[in-house]
């Protein structure tokens, strides 16, 4: 469980950028965080993760974000890029998925046993041993999910995951996220994709929660979508 | 296809390289780097003038040639920018140093030119070998066989992220050419006034990429060392391709081969 309370941040003083939100995602749950470019969901997923500092607001299966506490954090809680490059920073595939692994004391064997797993369980084994930087952009989102999943997480956080992708490999990540037993919390515009894969969102504006619920009755919502910078998806504008 | 383009393939064709299966690629990295160490430290050792000693060291990267499968064409294409470079070191020897060294058809030939030679033989075989060595072993190897050698962590890891991040730097530095050239018809290259806003650009964007990038390391539990990177165990080929190589250049260092064949036939 990921518990908000109360959380305010500000880059700048006088000038937050997040105001006093609070929410709850129960286990299991899937969230779709959305809103307009500056609406502050990067600075949201930052505070949930321990990079960026907060206090006593952030809370992950009861434990609180905090400095002490980000190595149990970080096991908890998986992180999907964006950009897989950046996700990505070992040479191969394989050493990568076992970074983090060995990082938390896994022993070689036992991460190497892991990392087939996870590559089998996405169907991507033969991504292996291939060189991350001459892997096609669907693969490297794929072996990111996979770098993350490897660490057991009880809650995954995706920034933009079908971004930049073709439909395909979007609607490879989409049944992935579908599948997967972790919390999810997604940010994205491809509001299409939150449809398809949340069961409930919480749009954001200018650094405050505007509505939160089932996302079926949010993204139906064209006055409420378009009073804060954004459309109906495109499955629903068409209907 | 733009110079950054280019260089990307280029890249990619050394990794294309590391992929192929020799004899050569089978050996450890370790044993590799090591002989490749030794045969520098080696061919730089030699006296300035003893070009036939230095000529003899070139019986290395002729066999790992043979041996590999890789090309020396391929090997001279990749060096033709560092050869001039070389060659501009030595190339004021001829002038400085006049003194006839030997004769040969009645010819004269100054000590000078011969170091010349000599500087210019030694920088290519070095340059061979170091070819060689990154075309037999991938990097994650190489980098595993660095920290075998004690190579301090964070010198390792440096290097292995700038070759994982080089593809992606040189995408974005394609990326921006295309976009420079596309509103700058006509123009050949980019112009020197832009040069300063581009180099801006592209370092802030590196520095957006490394600040993600060292957030995605954090989180997956990075404090400060890389998780041991070795995996290649040295095997009895390895260590005889280490000793064997060690005695060869060893008894090309300090026996004069040359004058021995000589006397040989000299009887």
């Amino acid at each position: 469980m990921i518990e908000i309370r109360n959380l305010t941040y500000e880059y700048e003083p006088g000038k937050p950028v997040l105001k006093n939100i609070s929410f709850t995602v129960e286990d299991g749950e899937r969230v779709g965080l959305i809103g307009a470019n500056g609406a502050g969901k990067s600075t949201l997923m930052k505070l949930m993760l321990g990079l960026l500092e907060s206090t006593d607001a952030v809370f992950a299966d009861g434990v609180p974000v905090k400095k002490d506490t980000l190595p149990e954090i970080r096991r908890k809680l998986g992180f999907v890029l964006q950009n897989s490059d950046h996700q990505m920073f070992m040479p191969t595939v394989a050493q990568d998925i076992a970074f983090g692994l060995l990082n938390y004391g896994m022993g070689q064997t036992e991460a190497d046993r892991k990392t087939d797993e996870v590559l089998n369980q996405l169907h991507v084994s033969y991504l292996k041993d291939k060189y991350n930087h001459r892997i096609s952009g669907g693969e490297k989102r794929m072996a990111a999910i996979a770098a993350v999943l490897a660490m057991e997480p009880s809650a995954l956080l995706m920034d933009e995951p079908t971004s930049a992708l073709d439909p395909e490999n979007r609607r490879r990540i989409i049944q992935l996220i579908c599948s997967l037993p972790q919390t999810c919390i997604i940010t994205s515009h491809d509001l299409d994709m939150i449809l398809d894969t949340c069961s409930r969102v919480i749009l954001l504006d200018q650094g405050g929660i505007i509505k939160d619920g089932p996302a079926e009755t949010i993204l139906r919502d064209r006055e409420l979508l378009e009073a804060h910078h954004m459309e109906l998806p495109l499955s629903l504008s068409r209907r | 296809m733009n110079r950054a383009e280019k260089a990307l393939h280029a890249l990619k064709q050394m990794d294309e390289l590391t992929e192929m299966d020799s004899p050569v690629h089978r050996l450890s990295a370790l044993s590799k780097l090591l002989v490749t160490l030794l045969f520098i430290l080696i061919t730089v050792s030699f006296h300035k003038y003893d070009l036939t000693g230095v000529f003899m060291m070139a019986l290395y990267p002729y066999v790992l040639f043979q041996l590999s499968g890789i090309s020396f064409r391929l090997c001279i294409y990749r060096m033709r920018y560092a050869i001039p470079l070389v060659a501009m070191i030595g190339i004021f020897n001829p002038f400085f140093d006049r003194d006839p060294l030997l004769q040969i058809a009645g010819i004269s030939i100054s000590g000078g030119m011969i170091s010349f030679l000599t500087l210019l033989l030694k920088g290519m075989l070095c340059l061979c070998a170091s070819f060689l060595l990154v075309s037999t072993a991938k990097i994650d190897d190489l980098c595993a066989a660095l920290r075998r050698m004690h190579v301090p962590s964070l010198l390792v890891t440096v290097f292995m992220l700038t070759y994982r991040y080089i593809s992606v730097l040189t995408e974005e530095v394609a990326l921006m050419t295309d976009a420079y050239h596309l509103r700058a018809p006509g123009q050949k290259g980019i112009a020197f006034h832009a040069w300063g806003s581009f180099l801006g650009q592209l370092l802030l964007r590196t520095m957006d990429r490394a600040q993600e990038l060292y957030a995605a390391m954090l989180l997956r539990g990075y404090n400060g060392e890389f998780p041991d990177l070795q995996k290649n165990e040295n095997r009895t080929a390895s260590w005889i391709w280490l000793i064997t190589w060690a005695v060869i250049f060893l008894a090309l260092r300090w026996l004069n081969i040359p004058d021995l064949i000589g006397r040989m036939f000299m009887r």
